[in-house]
């Protein structure tokens, strides 16, 4: 395209022209309608946010953008000129690249043959050696270090974005848009993106920055456009806005952002890890005696980069998986190697990280997923007998209590929302009046109404004296729920703190095992 | 050491490499399948059409060559249908292949029965020419059977369709999202194992022996598929495999040639022991192409 280069370095956004410019954009799916007239004007040189709670209608947008959908109406253009993409190989062409939230690698291939497949260039063969050279030059330019030869699955989660947005430059991508990009990323890893994007934007390139974080909004982009249900609800300098603002654009009604969170009035021990070494999946020491303590009446936040033992550590206090040697007591009984339902009629209650691998069956209805870890159990059945009446009057007064919307107990939970399939599994578990919860990713992809309701239950159980373990890769989710803070590094607790005591940045660098 | 010497024989050699052909290629578009990410059991079937396929074209021109094409025909024809059915109707892999191998059986032994109005196979037909190594034939499809290998190492590792067949094999969603047509690369590798098991089945029946016999095949296309596992879905590795395979059928002819006292039971059944505790054995070390099975989450 034909922009002169000074002008697009020193971006004045009152007056760029617009690289994309998407207007009154409407989808209909049969009976929902994904996007309701939907404005996204964005400019050259700009980085610019797009904001909305899941199932706002983003990912249909970005979609409708990339010609994977036909908009059922509405206009688009890109650089000026109309289009209407049949797929992503003509968006790529028009200098759009796209970086996925769930990247779209393969781990076997290298990184060179990551970035070229698809666009391998003429003949039939491909020169390698060539390749690479090109993809080390764009790397170079970019600030992106990367090295062309190594293998995408031995790479961390941050180099591996890397990897997507050089193939979206190599393509010959002047517009990125990076859908959800920190969802995966380390605080650090965070950083280092934010200063890619600063190069990006400085080099002529315009960001499009979807996310529903306001944090992010706030730190990395020029303007911000905010989508509700389908509409535009508002665009705005980022600099004249707030994240009260913003956030009750997003929601449509005033938000707390900050979870109430009363002092704790912590008792005796609920559940003692005693210098457990777990083994994991590949053979390797994933847990190495880590000990840790969670009194009843308190939220222990362990916080870490994933990989670092938290899922081997997690399986082994639900009994999925058998620590090599330490012991674990809950309220006193030993359960260490005993197998879950003995575990969970402990007293432990298990809100798994995976809602649909772990925790529910999703093609199975309300009423079944409720019976889940309760089927041997009163009242749930008698003498080896299901009391489905029984179970269902339990679910319906569950999903009153809990605000799980479903049309009936009898609905398959693979229809519902997520943030009601979580409230669901919620419900499950706490009804079953727990000494122990363990709370995995509790919120993870559920929207800011959904977080504040699952972030208000635990603190409530806590305030009924259960002892809570929530183990979360978000660090703001760490740092606003939890009394006390571990940090996790390759298996061991490498860092305690009181909550409130302690800095985002300290935090940060023990995840990344260096010293605060 | 002269026992040693009598037994390691260039009869043995050449039975080996006699043995392996057929494998080979059946396990050449089998590896090609699987990379491209299509399960592809019914290399036996498209085999045992290939082999019919090819003494019934023998007969009825009096011309192996035209009996060759014939079955390498059968085979692409038995290929095409199991590729409609798993790629462009998404039919479940192994159900579809089971499909292909119920046909294969059926339909050869039906057509036997009506063409030549006898049970058990075709009458004697022309064969494939041969060339002469220390005394001992060897078919002309035999070296075909060997080049494969390189040809499908260099399409696989050096040439830009094979970089999109692996593509789709690994991710077939992550391929579409960089505009790579996975469903036409699919089904030119399904198309090309078809041809390759029907070469291979044409082997059978008009190069090594010169009849087709009911269910000829014997399982040759269930090893060629745990050749390619065996040699962790690589055409090198494949290759030694399948000679591995090869090589304990060939035992058996060696054995009997030199009347050596192991039983006869023990030799027949042991290509196919030699597979089970290959594949055991090697199974936990394997790298399956990651989207074995699988369709892009579009469309």
């Amino acid at each position: 395209m034909t922009d002169p280069a000074p002008t697009a370095a020193q971006p004045n956004p009152a007056t760029a022209p617009y690289a994309i410019e998407m207007r009154g954009i409407v989808k209909r799916f049969p009976g929902v309608v994904a996007n309701d007239g939907i404005d996204l004007l964005v400019r050259k040189g700009e980085v610019h946010a797009l904001l909305g709670e899941n199932g706002a209608g983003k990912s249909t947008l970005m979609n409708i953008l990339f010609g994977l959908y036909h908009p059922d109406e509405g206009e688009i253009r890109v650089g000026g000129q109309q289009v209407r993409f049949s797929g992503p190989r003509e968006a790529v062409e028009h200098g759009l690249g796209m970086v996925h939230q769930h990247f779209m690698l393969i781990p076997r291939f290298t990184v060179t043959e990551n970035v070229i497949m698809g666009s391998e260039g003429p003949g039939l063969t491909i020169d390698r050696k060539a390749a690479a050279a090109k993809v080390a030059e764009i790397a170079q330019r970019y600030g992106l270090a990367v090295d062309p030869e190594a293998r995408v699955g031995d790479l961390p989660v941050g180099v591996q974005q890397r990897v997507e947005i050089l193939r979206a430059l190599y393509q010959g991508g002047q517009t990125l848009i990076l859908d959800e990009p920190t969802a995966l990323l380390t605080p650090q890893e965070v950083e280092d993106l934010y200063a890619i994007l600063e190069r990006l934007r400085a080099g002529g390139g315009t960001i499009v920055f979807i996310t529903h974080k306001l944090r992010e909004v706030a730190a990395i982009s020029d303007r911000v456009t905010v989508i509700r249900r389908g509409r535009t609800v508002g665009v705005r300098e980022t600099r004249d806005t707030t994240p009260e603002e913003l956030a009750e654009l997003m929601v449509g009604r005033e938000v707390d952002l900050k979870v109430v969170r009363p002092e704790a009035h912590p008792t005796g021990p609920a559940l003692v890890a005693d210098r457990i070494t777990v083994t994991g999946g590949q053979g390797q020491q994933a847990v190495r005696e880590l000990s840790l303590t969670v009194r009843h009446g308190e939220i222990v936040g362990i916080c870490g980069v994933e990989g670092n033992g938290q899922a081997e550590l997690v399986e082994a206090l639900a009994g999925l998986r058998k620590p090599e040697s330490g012991s674990i007591t809950l309220d006193g009984t030993a359960i260490a190697g005993r197998n879950p339902d003995d575990i969970r009629q402990a007293g432990l209650s298990y809100i798994p990280e995976d809602r649909h691998g772990r925790g529910l069956v999703l093609p199975f209805s309300l009423t079944e997923n409720v019976l889940l870890g309760n089927i041997g159990h009163e009242p749930f059945s008698t003498g080896g007998r299901i009391d489905y009446a029984a179970t269902e009057r339990l679910t319906a007064e569950l999903m009153e209590t809990f605000d799980v919307r479903a049309p009936s107990p009898e609905t398959p939970v693979g229809a519902l929302s997520g943030g009601n399939q979580q409230k669901l599994i919620i419900a499950r578990e706490l009804h079953r009046q727990p000494k122990v919860i363990l709370a995995v990713q509790p919120t993870r992809g559920l929207d800011v109404g959904a977080i504040e309701f699952v972030h208000r239950q635990l603190v409530a159980e806590r305030d009924r004296g259960k002892g809570v373990l929530l183990i979360s890769f978000d660090l703001d989710e760490i740092m606003d729920l939890s009394d006390r803070i571990l940090v996790i590094f390759g298996g061991r607790i490498v860092g305690e703190f009181p909550g409130g005591a302690v800095s985002r940045t300290d935090l940060g660098l023990l995840m990344g095992g260096k010293t605060a | 050491m002269s026992a040693i010497a009598d037994f390691f024989t260039i009869a043995l050699l050449t039975a080996t490499l006699r043995s392996t052909a057929p494998l080979l290629f059946a396990a050449m578009g089998g590896l090609l399948s699987e990379r491209s990410g299509v399960t592809n059991i019914a290399l036996e079937g498209l085999m045992l059409l290939g082999a019919f396929a090819a003494a019934a074209g023998t007969f009825f021109s009096g011309n192996p060559m035209i009996g060759l094409a014939v079955g390498m025909l059968a085979g692409l024809l038995g290929a095409i249908v199991f590729g409609v059915w798993t790629i462009g109707l998404r039919a479940d892999q192994i159900v579809a292949g089971t499909a292909i191998n119920l046909l294969g059986a059926g339909l050869t032994a039906f057509l036997v029965q009506r063409i030549w109005n006898q049970a058990g196979g075709s009458p004697q037909v022309e064969k494939l020419p041969a060339f002469s190594v220390g005394g001992n034939n060897v078919n002309i499809l035999v070296p075909v059977a060997f080049l494969m290998v390189p040809l499908v190492h260099v399409v696989l590792y050096r040439t830009k369709a094979g970089l999109r067949i692996m593509a789709a094999g690994e991710s077939p969603t992550a391929a579409e999202s960089v505009g790579i047509a996975v469903p036409a690369y699919r089904y030119a590798c399904v198309l090309a194992s078809g041809l390759l098991a029907g070469l291979g089945g044409a082997y059978l029946s008009i190069g090594d022996l010169s009849q087709f016999t009911t269910n000829m095949t014997a399982g040759r296309g269930f090893i060629a598929l745990a050749a390619v596992i065996f040699g962790n879905w690589t055409p090198w590795g494949t290759l030694a495999a399948a000679l591995l395979f090869g090589f304990s059928q060939a035992l058996r002819y060696q054995v009997q040639a030199l009347n050596l006292p192991i039983s006869q039971d023990l030799l027949i059944a042991l290509p196919y022991l030699v597979t089970l505790v290959a594949v055991t054995l090697f199974a936990r070390r394997s790298h399956p192409p990651a989207g074995l099975g699988k369709h892009a989450k579009s469309g």
